[in-house]
């Protein structure tokens, strides 16, 4: 795994160029919005990235609350984390394209920026809780919060199906066309997203893996220490009997 | 248009964001290195 990484990193480092490429050079202007619109390329990709990590973390989080495995434990964790990250960005790409677009920054009131905004919210506070408990509950207590968290990613999605906002349609499904370069730009960019995203992830897991190996020395280290203790004061209690 | 500073501001802010995780994920590894270190010292 160690020498995969290398070669997946630089892999990924030419899917992002090339990915960048399409989507400022080869997909075409949009006839009404103009080349603002290419920040689809970045935000829709970083949403549909974070949704996948947000799944990610939900199905570890069932795993967890079952067999209350670390590893799965771990996942979620790294999963959430990186996924908030990817939600970041969607919340500060969207409002940069909405200002130009619509004139605003934000649509107050409308369903799917504010649960997006919900939606970040609840991992933001999930890793608050896993960052600030020291409860023995803590793991547990997360993994409900995220299995419970994940009801608001469908929402998310479908509230643009399903409510009216003024948020554009979907891309993908959704019943209106797209140019096949502009679709193929979002693809391959969301490709280079996701591999990103999977390299970063891998490296907080390590970062992870390496935390609770010091952690556990740390506590063998005390635990030793005052075995040795406690055995190196026995003989002057037996002997002040 | 002058829209096209939105587009480069949403890029941009896009990879200062991954950077900034990314940096806070090298601080953490070098941290953690060097305690690392120094439980093996202590052995």
């Amino acid at each position: 795994m160690k020498r995969l990484f290398p070669i997946l990193s630089i892999v990924t480092a030419f899917l992002l160029a090339y990915a960048l490429y399409q989507a400022l050079v080869v997909a075409p202007t949009d006839a009404q919005q103009g080349d603002v619109y290419r920040i689809i390329y970045y935000h829709v990709p970083s949403a549909w990235t974070a949704f996948l990590l947000f799944l990610i973390n939900f199905v570890a989080s069932i795993v967890y609350l079952i067999r209350r495995s670390p590893k799965a434990d771990m996942i979620a964790l790294v999963s959430a984390e990186v996924g908030v990250v990817f939600c970041t960005i969607v919340l500060v790409t969207g409002p940069i394209w909405a200002r130009p677009v619509w004139g605003i920054w934000w649509a107050p009131g409308d369903i799917r920026l504010t649960s997006t905004l919900v939606l970040w919210l609840i991992y933001v506070s999930y890793l608050l809780l896993r960052r600030f408990s020291n409860s023995a509950q803590t793991q547990m207590l997360a993994a409900a919060l995220a299995v419970f968290g994940a009801l608001d990613v469908p929402l998310v999605y479908f509230s643009i199906w399903f409510f009216r906002t003024q948020h554009p349609q979907p891309v993908i499904g959704g019943g209106g066309s797209m140019d096949p370069r502009m679709l193929h730009t979002l693809l391959i960019n969301w490709l280079a997203f996701v591999c990103f995203a999977f390299l970063v992830a891998w490296s907080r897991y390590r970062l992870e893996q390496l935390q609770r190996e010091i952690e556990q020395a740390h506590a063998m280290r005390s635990l030793v220490g005052s075995a040795v203790a406690a055995k190196a004061s026995l003989p002057l209690s037996r002997s002040s009997r | 248009m002058n829209a096209i500073k939105f587009l480069f501001a949403a890029y941009i802010a896009t990879w200062v964001i991954h950077g900034v995780y990314m940096g806070s994920l090298v601080r953490r590894f070098s941290r953690l290195r060097q305690q690392s270190k120094e439980l093996e010292k202590g052995k």
